[in-house]
């Protein structure tokens, strides 16, 4: 992918020093940003960076690692043509922030994390099971999850 | 008020009542829905209050499934996705572990990634084209549009052996080669389609139909886009020119010459006529890649630790043997690491981000797909409109059950 905005992640840095982590990255800008700062930091990458289009949120389970949880964020620059990738770690009993107020288009792709993987987003309009029956018992994209469903004794 | 015009009284009995509203649900088995779609409506009286996108009917856990498989494999499951555009749905993928692994593959086989990437996206707006008009009531339309989607079909499946989930991409480059007299099939489509074209143009263009039900309905504004991800002809149409192929070209796209179709309106004729017109532009790719192309040559990488060798090979090859039991029974082994990969589908940004731990199935494999974002932003283009613009704005915004619900 082209990269027209080099001077991001240095531009990022300075103004969240010591708390980003620059993760090397074989096809777009990525940094791990601590939990604490997701929201200062999205609102700064939309607001002040012109970050202003939405891609996706999703979900990987580190299972047994702790934290468990890697929440990735994708967002465009539509006119830079220039996309950049952060993340943050979370734990099962820890809620994010629901990013619905900066990019709404982040409704459903957090459903979707939370029905899948059990992540809890504070501030969510909506926070319900989207795919699976709201009965459902666990979260299927759990590596501790078995793929042949729930087990039956 | 009483009154002699009959049309007047019924006018006055249609008016919505104050404060009573009804739920109504429409779908998952309503045909217009294109799949299984369910929409929430409230209503009142003719009005739609709120439009709320019920989705999950069709969720297979393609996700948890690819964790299970190795990423040859992988593949099949990308087919299923968009069932309608197959081909650049494997695109993005095959494009993502091979940015993954870092290999090379032969241009030969990217032109012809590109010549049917093209051909799908044909078919799938050939699809959306009937079944849109249709939904507005022209029935004719949608027979022409299924009967020219066939010999796109046919070529597909001379290509790949199957009609509708070919798997033709695969890592490394093609599964086979194009078969014997392919190119005479290709260019006997090429000399058709402009008279097909023509045909459906006369058909739609200046129509009351479309005129009257497109215009001005489903209005979706350049901030509603950047807001939810959409993408795609979508975007388009609010004249934005963000087309994957353009910006972020992939396959030896900058080689081709063609436009980006763009409408400033952003309402539902706005995206009619920007399919509409891109269509025209796959053609002229098609065209292009076809005097590009040769009948033979190479069309997968020499790497024997990623691709496939060729079935000769195996027969007369211990080497060639060894490789393809391996592939077969374990797969390949890619790099550890993350990434994401889209490319311009028919309906907007299809992508694939994948995260490998070293090993021969991926970690977590996750699907960009655009008619999840597409379709998020119904409630919004649904308001206020009336029950039968739901119908109008769930055919133009084009969705793909298969692509919402993975």
């Amino acid at each position: 992918m082209k990269l027209t905005d080099p001077e991001i992640l240095d531009r990022l840095q300075t103004r969240f020093p010591g708390s980003l982590e620059v993760v090397p990255s074989i096809d777009q800008p990525t940094v791990t940003v601590p939990r604490e700062m997701l929201l200062a930091f999205a609102e700064h990458v939309k607001r002040v960076e012109g970050y202003v289009m939405f891609n996706d949120v999703l979900a990987a389970d580190w299972f047994p690692a702790r934290p468990r949880f890697e929440v990735v964020y994708h967002v465009y620059h539509p006119e830079k043509y220039q996309r950049l990738r952060f993340k943050t770690f979370v734990d099962e009993d820890q809620p994010l922030p629901s990013m619905v107020d900066l990019w709404a288009g982040a409704n459903w792709p957090e459903r979707e994390a939370y029905d899948l993987f059990g992540i809890v987003f504070e501030g969510h309009p909506q926070l319900t099971r989207i795919y699976l029956p709201d009965d459902w018992e666990g979260h299927p994209l759990r590596k501790d999850y078995p793929t042949a469903g729930p087990r039956v004794d | 008020m009483a009154t002699n015009d009959v049309r007047e009284n019924v006018r006055e009995d249609l008016e919505p009542m104050a404060d009573e509203t009804m739920v109504i649900n429409l779908g998952p088995q309503h045909p217009s829905t294109h799949g299984v779609l369910r929409v929430r409506l409230v209503l009142d009286g003719e009005r739609v209050v709120q439009a709320e996108p019920v989705i999950g009917y069709l969720h297979t856990g393609f996700e948890k499934t690819a964790e299970t498989l190795t990423y040859q494999q992988c593949n099949t499951i990308t087919d299923r996705l968009d069932y309608l555009a197959p081909m650049t749905n494997n695109l993005a993928y095959v494009l993502a572990v091979e940015k993954l692994v870092d290999i090379e593959v032969p241009k030969r086989a990217q032109y012809i990634r590109v010549l049917f990437s093209e051909l799908t996206r044909l078919a799938s707006h050939l699809v959306w084209l009937g079944t849109h008009v249709m939904d507005l009531g022209a029935m004719s339309l949608f027979f022409y549009c299924m009967r020219e989607r066939e010999v796109i079909l046919d070529l597909i499946e001379a290509a790949s052996g199957v009609r509708m989930n070919p798997s033709y991409f695969r890592v490394g480059g093609l599964a086979y080669d194009l078969p014997d007299g392919f190119h005479e099939k290709v260019q006997d489509f090429l000399k058709d389609f402009p008279r097909w074209m023509k045909m459906y143009r006369n058909m739609v263009d200046g129509n009351p139909l479309i005129n009257e039900r497109l215009k001005g309905i489903s209005l979706m504004d350049r901030e509603t886009c950047y807001q939810y991800g959409v993408t795609g002809p979508n975007i388009r149409a609010t004249g934005i020119p963000l087309d994957l192929r353009k910006i972020d070209p992939y396959c030896f796209y900058d080689e081709m010459e063609f436009e980006v179709p763009t409408r400033t309106e952003g309402d539902a004729y706005a995206r009619f006529w920007v399919r509409f017109d891109e269509m025209y532009e796959s053609y002229k790719i098609v065209e292009q890649v076809m005097q590009k192309i040769s009948p033979r040559g190479e069309y997968a990488t020499r790497d024997r630790k990623v691709a496939l060798p060729p079935r000769e090979e195996i027969y007369g090859n211990m080497e060639a043997l060894i490789h393809q039991f391996k592939l077969v029974t374990a797969g390949f082994p890619v790099p550890p690491g993350e990434v994401y990969q889209a490319v311009e589908g028919p309906r907007g940004e299809m992508g694939f981000y994948i995260i490998s731990d070293g090993g021969p199935k991926p970690y977590r494999w996750r699907a960009r797909t655009p008619s999840y974002y597409n379709l998020q932003t119904m409630p919004i283009i649904c308001k206020d409109g009336l029950v039968a613009d739901v119908i109008t704005a769930i055919g133009s915004i084009d969705i793909m059950l298969g692509d919402v619900d993975k």
